[in-house]
């Protein structure tokens, strides 16, 4: 590969940006010119971002399609994936012209609308793609603007509020954050990561501790862990529909893939030491907002209680640290972004239709929508985690390591999997099923064939890899067992280093 | 040799030309009756571009000294310098229309303002306790004039009266604190100082001079405690003064405040870090917090530059070349977003009169796309969020606050930067999601091109920061 595919992958949308901004014409004919734009940069964007299959050697650790540029002096603009951090930024391309068809009849503002989508698009890439510190928190950081833009200006009654506790809640997580990269330039000389991670030397215990739990604060606000999640059921249910998409599919998982990038490899001895913390808090919130997500009447709001639940699941098999918890977390993060992904755009669908988010407002739709119904069902299953969806396969790997590892936690996550039945089950009864009553929902038309191309790549995923979860759990067995070595090395040393980190 | 050779007064040159052609253009303000405030205006940008590109042309010079040592031209003051001179243009080039409209034009505003001009370059090349003093009288008379011009107004007079007693009275200060260090060490030029200090250590004395000196210099960059005239001068003298006020005295007095720390009284950093500390920490809280109550917005940019000096004091606390160099960088960041956030509250009027509410933003995206952006991303940009040059500014001096161990400093900063964000983002809200008020008038092509210059700068920062950088480094490594 003698071009430069991540950063021509990460900033083709910023191409798009640019034909909508040099579009002129009435606004009628600039909005159906910008959607198209959009889709079109979108779709190049995931088209071209597919090349990485063929130039990806899924057998080596390390980064691959490296680039490096001298840029600031302290950090350089240095790009590359390994096989954790490649599935994010496929399913990133992905989901964008998703999004971008799911917003088609936005009405308001809708060069903007695309432009910001397109920007965010660029940054959310290369957050995944980053291999610098310091270019890594400029995309993470810079991903506010555009999202608090979405949230503010397309969203729902409460748009101002929900938009101002996102931005101020992210970012007080993310400058503690920043201190650690500085820090950490002092210590090791550089922000490179990939040298980060392999240094024979690695950060003194005692120094591990801060900086572990000031890349907590900012990963456990992004991805979100209880406590501090209670920006998020704000956010989806004020954000417009394909905003809630991007931010439960992508945003979310910027968190976990935190915890997989720095936290764990970086921190070691940090991160064993704080597996208990990790634990407790992954509990709390897998039963914790399972029960909070039982008593909703906002179809969003409920999705968004179950994305934190499923996000427990997320963080507590990263620290089980097993091989089996690793993999079904980053599997988990990967099938929760098509599950709820795909349960905003159902909701966006009805929410199209009756401008209403209350689950009492609905009741018998499939009398009226058969296909609607069905698809919902199928990803109402994949959040549950039924078997045969790519939502059991993460849920259960998860399960396994954290089982290995501590048979109380498994046991408490697992009482968590039958509550997601509880919740979801009942939403679409509610919704879904029984005798069609009111008379707003008679004249309903079932899903176009636009809202079904949205929803049928991920359908058709969902269950792909919930048969065959295979290709996926192959792209980062490698970078996962690297991992795996440098903890037990810590491990082995525990007894030792525990006793620093305690002074 | 001639006199002129003698006291090595070529390394001066630039200030003794904006000296000369701030009396011609006096002179031929009285006497040439042909020419208009605006002839005067554009003499003084000329002029003061001229002296910029001359100070820019005698950068490869090196460290030079003049008058015996009074007088240093280094490569740190030839930075600050062209970014303060740059900042007095740019103003006085904005200011045009607008006192041409509300009819305060004069021939003097362009005169005084070179004059405070030549002021700021002799206090960013002091060498000694008297060229520092005279320097920042010599600025900082024409600015009490200057924020009484619109001598009408009940506002603007009291701007002006308020902005002389406490700026005379934190002159006072400061010359006690100099006349104590002199007779502590018994020298009054830096370098002598450093060297009495050297032998002797901080002596209580010494101490005691150093924090009166601090006192005067924190009343010159408006940090808290000393940040009291702040709000009222801003609100009430006119906006292009305003402008000017924000931008080009910030530059020379933190300048003259790091010369000052870092020179003389390196020696004993440990006695001013702790004072320097509080005031950086009270700076970037106050600033923060009492910006969320204002509704004027003049009064709130006035709030966000105390903050901002207290960011900017951040990398002096830490007293080494990093610190500098990212002090150098946030001044450059703040020169460039200041200007630009003027330019859009100047072209902030409506059927021909000025406002100056933050409401009358609202829904400013719907009428003026442009402008909205505009300023949209410089907020961005004040809040210090990536990738707009503003983050850059902060990430320099927490960098150099970090490796010098004040970690407290740091993550109180950062706490701060958030808080300070709220407000920020409020302007945001107004104008991209409230309803549409009225339209502007529309923006003045002077204001406009300000406006899209300081966005090109704030977006493109992360491109272009390197040879930025490395300026700024250079920059600082001649003051050590």
């Amino acid at each position: 590969m003698n071009w430069p595919l991540l950063s021509v992958i990460t900033f083709l949308p910023l191409v798009g940006v640019a034909a909508i901004l040099l579009a002129r014409g009435d606004d009628e004919a600039a909005a159906r010119y910008a959607r198209w734009a959009a889709l079109w940069a979108t779709t190049g964007t995931f088209l071209i971002s597919l090349l990485i299959l063929p130039n990806f050697n899924a057998q080596t650790a390390g980064f691959q399609l490296v680039e490096n540029h001298a840029w600031l002096g302290l950090a350089n603009y240095r790009m590359g994936i390994d096989g954790i951090s490649m599935p994010f930024v496929l399913l990133t391309t992905f989901l964008m012209p998703i999004c971008i068809g799911a917003s088609w009849f936005v009405k308001i503002r809708v060069r903007e609308y695309m432009i910001a989508f397109l920007a965010l698009e660029t940054l959310m890439i290369g957050v995944f793609c980053a291999l610098d510190l310091v270019l890594f928190y400029v995309f993470f950081e810079a991903g506010l603007i555009p999202m608090f833009l979405i949230i503010g200006v397309w969203g729902g009654a409460r748009r101002v509020y929900a938009s101002f506790k996102f931005f101020l809640y992210t970012l007080l997580g993310s400058v503690l954050m920043l201190i650690a990269i500085i820090a950490m330039y002092w210590q090791a000389g550089t922000t490179d990561i990939a040298v980060l991670l392999t240094r024979a030397d690695g950060f003194p215990a005692a120094m591990q501790t801060w900086l572990w739990l000031a890349f907590f604060a900012s990963f456990a606000v992004k991805m979100p862990m209880w406590p501090v999640h209670t920006w998020l059921p704000d956010a989806h249910v004020e954000a417009p529909t394909a905003g809630s998409v991007v931010l439960a599919a992508i945003l979310l998982k910027m968190g976990g893939y935190g915890f997989l990038r720095f936290s764990l490899p970086m921190f070691p001895d940090a991160s064993l030491y704080f597996q208990p913390l990790i634990y407790t808090l992954s509990i709390v919130a897998i039963i914790y907002t399972s029960l909070v997500a039982l008593v909703q009447e906002d179809m969003k709001k409920l999705i968004a209680y179950s994305s934190v639940a499923h996000m427990g699941f997320v963080t507590m098999g990263i620290f089980s640290f097993t091989r089996q918890g690793i993999d079904g977390a980053i599997f988990q993060m990967i099938s929760h972004g098509f599950v709820s992904g795909a349960l905003f755009l159902c909701v966006g669908v009805a929410y199209d239709r009756m401008h209403t988010r209350e689950i009492a407002a609905y009741g018998g739709l499939v009398n009226r929508m058969p296909l609607y119904a069905f698809v919902f069902l199928l990803f109402t299953m994949a959040n549950i985690g039924l078997p045969g969806t790519s939502g059991f396969v993460g849920e259960f790997m998860t399960l396994l390591g954290a089982f290995k590892n501590n048979t109380w936690v498994a046991f408490f996550a697992t009482s968590g999997m039958i509550l997601s039945a509880v919740y979801a089950l009942p939403l679409y009864r509610k919704v879904a099923l029984g005798a069609l009553v009111k008379d707003s929902l008679k004249h309903l038309p079932d899903i176009t064939p636009r809202e079904l191309a949205t929803l049928a790549p991920l359908a058709a995923l969902a269950i792909f890899f919930g048969f065959y979860p295979s290709p996926i759990l192959n792209l980062f067995g490698v970078p996962v067992e690297g991992l795996l070595k440098t903890l037990h090395i810590a491990a082995a040393n525990a007894g030792d280093i525990l006793s620093i980190a305690m002074r | 040799m001639s006199i002129f050779q003698q006291l090595g007064a070529a390394a001066a040159l630039p200030e003794i030309l904006l000296a000369i052609m701030a009396m011609v253009l006096l002179l031929e303000g009285v006497f040439v009756t042909a020419h208009t405030p605006n002839t005067i205006r554009w003499g003084a940008i000329a002029s003061m571009v001229a002296v910029a590109g001359l100070v820019i042309w005698k950068s490869g010079s090196g460290s030079v000294e003049a008058f015996g040592g009074a007088f240093v031209a280094d490569g740190f003051a030839r930075l600050m310098k062209v970014l303060a001179l740059l900042g007095g243009a740019v103003t006085l080039a904005m200011s045009g229309k607008y006192l041409a409209r509300t009819r305060m034009d004069s021939e003097e505003y362009p005169v005084l303002i070179m004059l405070a001009s030549v002021g700021m370059m002799v206090m960013i090349s002091a060498g000694d306790l008297i060229s520092l003093y005279v320097g920042l009288e010599l600025q900082s008379l024409p600015l009490y004039v200057i924020a009484a011009i619109n001598r009408d107004n009940a506002k603007s007079s009291e701007a002006g009266l308020k902005y002389f007693v406490l700026g005379a009275l934190s002159s006072g200060m400061l010359l006690y604190g100099a006349s104590l260090v002199y007779g502590f060490t018994g020298h009054t030029d830096f370098a002598g100082i450093s060297a009495a200090l050297a032998k002797t250590g901080a002596t209580p004395g010494v101490v005691f001079g150093l924090v009166f000196i601090i006192t005067g210099l924190a009343f010159k960059v408006s940090a808290v405690p000393f940040h009291m005239w702040t709000p009222d001068v801003y609100e009430g003298a006119p906006t292009p003064v305003t402008a000017f006020f924000a931008a080009a005295p910030k530059i020379a007095a933190i300048a003259l405040f790091a010369r000052v720390m870092v020179g003389p009284f390196a020696g004993v950093t440990h006695s001013w870090q702790q004072v320097v500390i509080f005031i950086s920490i009270a700076s970037m809280a106050f600033g923060a917090v009492a910006a969320i109550g204002q509704s004027n917005i003049k009064r709130l940019m006035a709030y966000s530059s105390i903050a901002n000096m207290g960011f900017a004091l951040v990398g002096l606390a830490a007293g080494t070349v990093e610190g500098v160099e990212g002090l150098i960088v946030y001044m450059l960041i703040y020169l460039a977003t200041t200007l630009g956030t003027f330019a859009c509250i100047m072209a902030m009027r409506r059927k021909g009169i000025y406002v100056e509410q933050i409401s009358d933003l609202a829904g400013l995206s719907r009428n003026d796309k442009g402008l909205a952006f505009v300023l949209a991303m410089l907020m961005f940009s004040m809040a210090g969020i990536p990738p707009l040059a503003g983050f850059f500014g902060k990430l320099f001096v927490f960098l150099a606050a970090v490796k010098a161990g004040l970690y407290v400093l740091a993550v109180l900063g950062v706490v701060a930067s958030v808080i300070g964000a709220y407000y920020y983002l409020r302007i945001v809200k107004l104008i991209y999601f409230d309803e549409a008020a009225e339209k502007f008038d529309g923006a003045d092509m002077e204001l406009a091109i300000v406006a899209y210059a300081s966005l090109a700068f704030v977006l493109g920062f992360i491109v272009f920061a390197q040879p930025l950088v490395n300026l700024a480094s250079a920059a600082a490594k001649s003051l050590f």
